[in-house]
């Protein structure tokens, strides 16, 4: 039998892995919403920056948090460049070649990572104390990963709900035809929607770096799951996303403690699998 | 004509292994056969790719049909000719369960395609967590049987015999794709592929059809598994489960083109012949090189050249012989 205090650590590890988690899925899920095409190497493009905060802190020997503003920016800058060069030509395309460039993509930064980089794990050294709180141990650079993307989701939120240009990408994520009838550019849009989708993974590869090794097959590993992710909240649909990611990372956790880490996720997908045949629009969606 | 270069190439393929090359033999067979293998798994994957279902959990069946055969042969002894009946089997009642859902609640497009993600780490997963049996992430080797018993454990120390193996099971899946080609079902899966509804309305039973494609597909994929599985005699999770392996397979069959009977072949050919020709060139210098340009071009080809090489090459011939022919 295993100790109550483990399942309720593990709880809590689950809850701080939600919050990273949402912040990727969020960034997804935002660009699905906007475009209807599936990014399938934005977690890739996640590991890029992770390289770059890497790369400005423990190389080059920067503070933290330039390394965190270096791996926003060049997020910032990929999203921009995968929308102008892959994205655009092929908007278009039935959504299978869609989904199949970014495929390509992710085939192209993984490798392309592998020849630059080697398969070394790197990780950033931060010395943060680990905190006890009755008897559980919890890291503090998770519970700093947390909060900073809570503050990350908070300011997407704002971004989408009081400015202009956050109404004009919620008007094209509801009718993508009409916005264009009213006069607006969706290209624009399109192009700020992909520019945000692009930090929140910077965002998300400054926190990642704190907690994880990166390594060129870090997509591979974070991938599948941020899709799932976005998948069962509602492709689009930002709460549905957000609670998604917490159910998912509390099986990932509770099940990686009660049976073995890869029982946690082979739980976690088949749910998915079965959620899709049930709840197809997403947990949060009604069937009608 | 054309039946006749069809004879023609398929002579020169058969004298292959005949022809004194010396110490280049075994690798110039290393690569055919692997070519002929990836190539029908290529072509298995594009009878249901071809009408939309495009799955990205091939890697799943690929893995089931040669793990199964493996772990019989490894702990009782069974010989993988009689190995591959439940592989099949398994992996026809596995693809069963996941097809018949996804008809069912009509689970399509980009949808369907996470749902056969999902579905492929699941396996791959499974077999890294059921490490005492399958050695987990490290893989298993086949266990060596004597050079009196190699028929019955498909094991040949001499690659000519793998070269013919893996030639007829390439012409297999050359002629179950033609003799789909030519039957109705792929109109009425044309007819599903483009609108379920109408295609249910003129009276084409959508489930039964799509079943039936993608449990031809997924056995196939297995039987292709299980010759890789034999030829290489080792079998890991990366190569063959998971999303890796998956994409692929898709990828190799986009490049030549999935709509036409020798895309698949054309695709898996280059992509091969790339990553050889650059680790011949570079070494192990450049590890990673190969897949670079690889998914470069790929990218490059969904943009420029949606049908494939093959395709837009067999496209670009068709037009240009056309207007000849209205003036005649």
């Amino acid at each position: 039998m295993i100790d109550p205090i483990f399942l309720v650590e593990a709880a809590v590890n689950g809850i701080l892995l939600g919050g990273v988690l949402a912040l990727l899925a969020l960034g997804l899920n935002l660009i699905f919403g906007v475009l209807d095409i599936v990014w399938i190497a934005y977690v890739d493009l996640v590991m890029l920056c992770m390289y770059a905060a890497y790369f400005v802190v423990q190389v080059y020997g920067w503070p933290v948090w330039v390394g965190g503003v270096a791996a926003v920016v060049l997020g910032l800058f990929l999203g921009v460049a995968v929308h102008v060069l892959i994205i655009s030509p092929i908007l278009s395309s039935p959504p299978i070649n869609q989904l199949l460039a970014t495929g390509g993509l992710l085939f192209f930064l993984q490798s392309f990572a592998t020849f630059l980089w080697t398969t070394d794990h790197r990780t950033v050294r931060l010395s943060l104390p680990v905190i006890e709180i009755g008897g559980m141990f919890l890291s503090f650079a998770r519970l700093i990963a947390f909060a900073i993307s809570i503050l990350a989701m908070l300011g997407l939120y704002l971004l989408l709900k009081h400015t202009y240009i956050g109404t004009a990408i919620r008007a094209v994520a509801q009718d993508r035809d009409a916005m264009a009838l009213m006069g607006a550019n969706p290209r624009r849009v399109y192009l700020v929607t992909s520019a945000v989708g692009g930090a929140m993974a910077g965002v998300a590869g400054a926190l990642l770096i704190i907690q994880y090794s990166v390594h060129p097959y870090f997509g591979a590993a974070f991938g599948p799951l941020t899709f799932m992710i976005c998948v069962l909240g509602g492709l689009g649909n930002m709460v549905g996303a957000f609670v998604a990611s917490f159910v998912m990372s509390e099986i990932i956790s509770i099940g990686g403690v009660t049976w073995s880490t890869e029982m946690g996720y082979v739980v976690a997908f088949a749910l998915f699998i079965v959620m899709m045949f049930i709840r197809p629009g997403g947990i949060l969606v009604r069937r009608d | 004509m054309a039946r006749l270069a069809a004879l023609v190439v398929l002579a020169l393929l058969a004298l292959v292994p005949l022809v004194p090359m010396g110490g280049m033999r075994q690798y110039v067979l290393h690569v055919v056969i692997q070519v002929f293998i990836w190539s029908f798994i290529g072509g298995a994957w594009a009878l249901m790719g071809r009408f939309g279902l495009v799955s990205l959990g091939h890697g799943a069946f690929l893995g089931l049909g040669a793990y199964t055969t493996t772990l019989l042969w490894n702990f009782y002894g069974v010989s993988p000719w009689l190995g591959a009946v439940p592989a099949l089997l398994a992996t026809a009642v596995l693809a069963f369960l996941v097809a018949y859902p996804c008809s069912r609640f009509r689970v399509v497009g980009h949808y369907f395609a996470l749902v056969t993600l999902a579905f492929g780490e699941v396996i791959r997963l499974l077999l890294i967590a059921e490490r005492d049996w399958t050695g987990g992430s490290l893989g298993l080797t086949l266990k060596t049987a004597g050079s009196d018993a190699s028929l019955m454990a498909i094991q040949f120390a001499d690659k000519r015999v793998f070269y013919y193996a893996a030639l007829g099971v390439w012409l297999f899946g050359l002629w179950v794709w033609a003799r789909l080609d030519r039957s109705m079902a792929r109109a009425a899966m044309e007819a599903i592929g483009e609108d379920e509804t109408a295609a249910a309305s003129v009276g084409i039973h959508v489930t039964r059809f799509k079943l039936a494609i993608t449990t031809l597909s997924a056995v196939l994929t297995a039987a292709g598994g299980i010759l890789y599985a034999q030829y290489i005699t080792y079998v890991n999770p990366e190569t063959l489960a998971g999303i890796g392996v998956s994409l692929r397979i898709v990828f190799a069959v986009v490049l030549g083109g999935m709509y036409s009977l020798l895309g698949p072949t054309v695709g898996t050919a280059l992509t091969i012949a790339l990553s050889e020709y650059l680790r011949v060139v570079f070494g192990l210098k450049f590890i990673g090189m190969a897949e670079t340009i690889y998914g470069l071009l790929l990218v490059l080809f969904i943009i420029f050249l949606p049908s494939g090489i093959y395709g837009s090459l067999r496209a670009a011939l068709r037009h240009a012989r056309l207007p000849a022919r209205a003036t005649a």
